[in-house]
């Protein structure tokens, strides 16, 4: 039981990280309260929707392979979108983070309504990939494989992130600019520029956690709204501003809550966490690892 | 060349630099005197461009660059160690010299410009995975520098680069800084407030007081009591 328990935190723990780890970019590196990442994320899941869609059509015999191309196009297309959202928005919005706040919300609500208006208000299911169905059977629990990709999927993209922000030049454009804007551009660094990627890849990872949500179950026009909640407290908890304080807070979290809904309801244990959440936050308000701190450096 | 032309800035309506006129040669040092609050940083800012002077027209190799921004500024050549050095802490010291290549025009391999930063400041090779905030004052005063100096500059902006420092590194930084105006036909605008320290590198000064230039001339045959006249307190 144990064992059990233990895998569904980590599992529950990686959906998390997976919805924070844009968010931990677009609002922690960069500041911007961006309503719309939920919808961002929608934007993805549809996209997988559309590709299975098509593969079923046009390629039925090789229909499994539809995950294959939907991760990378869900990534494109939601980074595509960001891009502009940042082109023609957010970047006169920077500093600004109340007028932020509600101009997202427009976009996150437009962008709603465009995904009824496509694909109609109720709930599409996306069949996922047959190589994906079963799962692992080790010490007498099963590990659907279902939940195993996503956790690998993460841990892939935690890794490529991270091996792009501190091992290539455009990594350390984006670190530069979140560390000390004016002298990144005393160097030379168009800094517009790198808002407007950084926004895109930010952007993109939410396309690809809206891609791996439809694995879980249905999707819908408003399943943003159910996860933008959770990836804004993974990263305020983490601490903004530092990548791996999100990875602790999602799978903390995770964790947690998996541990007290087993010995309570899935209810109490959602009242619970929020209130460990905010005794946390009142004792450490900048969360796990903060900026500041030097020993952690 | 740089120019500046009937210059005047500040921050938020309250004027700062007032009708100012200078012209810094390349491959010279130009020190600018002046004392604590005349202004000295502010112009160092104005002609980066961290601050849009509310008049007057700054000009770069015979271009009006006065709307650029920094960045397009570095680019065309402008290299700046500020005040406070402004390190990324958080980055290595290698890193840091290596975001100095950003200024380059076109894509370089790094490790030469590396190995020529490590040759001129020795104690940044020893420390090259060391965090930038781990350094000492003086050690970050010469990242800083090596920082700037990796863009290639043609004009390099060095805000009191020996404030703050212990003696036996001002002398460091004092050879560094002849080396490189020897050396690489860079021109310098070193930016003190002692004029010692000051005449023994430069060819000509600027002295500032009120954000106004108030005397200029050839460091050779300076008339010293005069200058110090402007710079006691």
């Amino acid at each position: 039981m144990f064992i059990d328990q233990l895998f569904n935190g980590l599992s529950v723990g990686s959906i998390l990280l997976l919805i924070a780890i844009g968010l931990a970019i677009t609002f922690g590196l960069m500041g911007v309260i961006n309503m719309a990442h939920g919808e961002l994320m929608m934007v993805g899941a549809y996209t997988t929707y559309v590709i299975q869609q098509l593969f079923a059509q046009y390629a039925p015999q090789s229909a499994g392979m539809y995950f294959v191309i939907a991760v990378p196009s869900s990534f494109l297309i939601a980074a595509l979108l960001g891009w502009g959202l940042e082109k023609s928005l957010i970047r006169h919005l920077y500093r600004r983070p109340l007028d932020s706040l509600l101009a997202t919300w427009g976009v996150s609500l437009i962008l709603q309504q465009t995904a009824r208006l496509i694909f109609g208000a109720p709930n599409v299911a996306v069949v996922p990939p047959s190589w994906l169905d079963g799962g692992i059977r080790l010490f007498g629990a099963v590990f659907p494989y279902k939940r195993l990709f996503i956790l690998c999927l993460v841990l892939v993209i935690v890794f490529f992130l991270y091996m792009y922000l501190t091992k290539t030049r455009a990594g350390r454009r984006i670190q530069a600019v979140t560390m000390n804007r004016p002298m990144a551009a005393c160097l030379g660094i168009a800094t517009p520029k790198v808002d407007a990627y950084s926004f895109a890849i930010g952007s993109g990872l939410a396309g690809v956690a809206g891609c791996a949500l439809t694995l879980l179950g249905p999707i819908g026009p408003t399943i943003g709204t159910y996860y933008i909640v959770d990836a804004f407290m993974v990263v305020i908890l983490g601490g903004v501003g530092k990548l791996a304080g999100t990875l602790l807070g999602a799978f903390g979290l995770g964790l947690i809550s998996t541990f007290v809904e087993y010995s309570t309801s899935a209810t109490i244990a959602k009242v619970i966490v929020f209130v460990l959440i905010i005794a946390f936050l009142q004792w450490k308000p900048s969360g796990l690892l903060s900026l500041r701190t030097r020993s952690l450096d | 060349m740089l120019r500046l032309r009937d210059v005047t800035a500040g921050y938020d309506g309250s004027v700062v630099l007032d009708h100012v006129y200078m012209d810094v040669p390349l491959g010279r040092v130009t020190a600018v005197l002046g004392r604590n609050g005349v202004g000295k940083t502010t112009l160092m800012k104005t002609i980066i461009g961290l601050i849009r002077p509310m008049s007057g027209v700054i000009e770069w190799e015979g271009e009006d660059i006065t709307r650029w921004p920094p960045e397009r500024r570095a680019r065309a050549g402008i290299g700046y160690v500020p005040q406070g050095r402004e390190i990324f802490s958080a980055l290595t010291v290698e890193e840091n010299i290596l975001l100095g290549l950003e200024a380059q025009a076109e894509k370089v391999r790094p490790q030469p410009t590396l190995d020529e930063m490590y040759a001129l400041f020795p104690i940044l090779k020893e420390m090259r995975q060391r965090k930038g905030g781990d350094l000492s004052g003086g050690q970050q005063q010469q990242l800083a520098i090596a920082r700037a100096l990796a863009g290639r500059p043609k004009l390099l902006l060095l805000d009191e680069p020996m404030e703050g420092i212990q003696p036996s590194i001002v002398a460091l930084i004092h050879d560094a800084i002849m080396k490189i105006a020897e050396e690489k036909q860079v021109g310098i605008i070193l930016v003190e407030h002692n004029v010692e320290l000051a005449f023994a590198c430069a060819d000509h000064f600027y002295i500032f007081d009120r954000g106004a230039v108030v005397a200029k001339g050839d460091v050779d045959g300076a008339d010293l009591d005069h200058i110090q006249s402007f710079l006691a307190v």
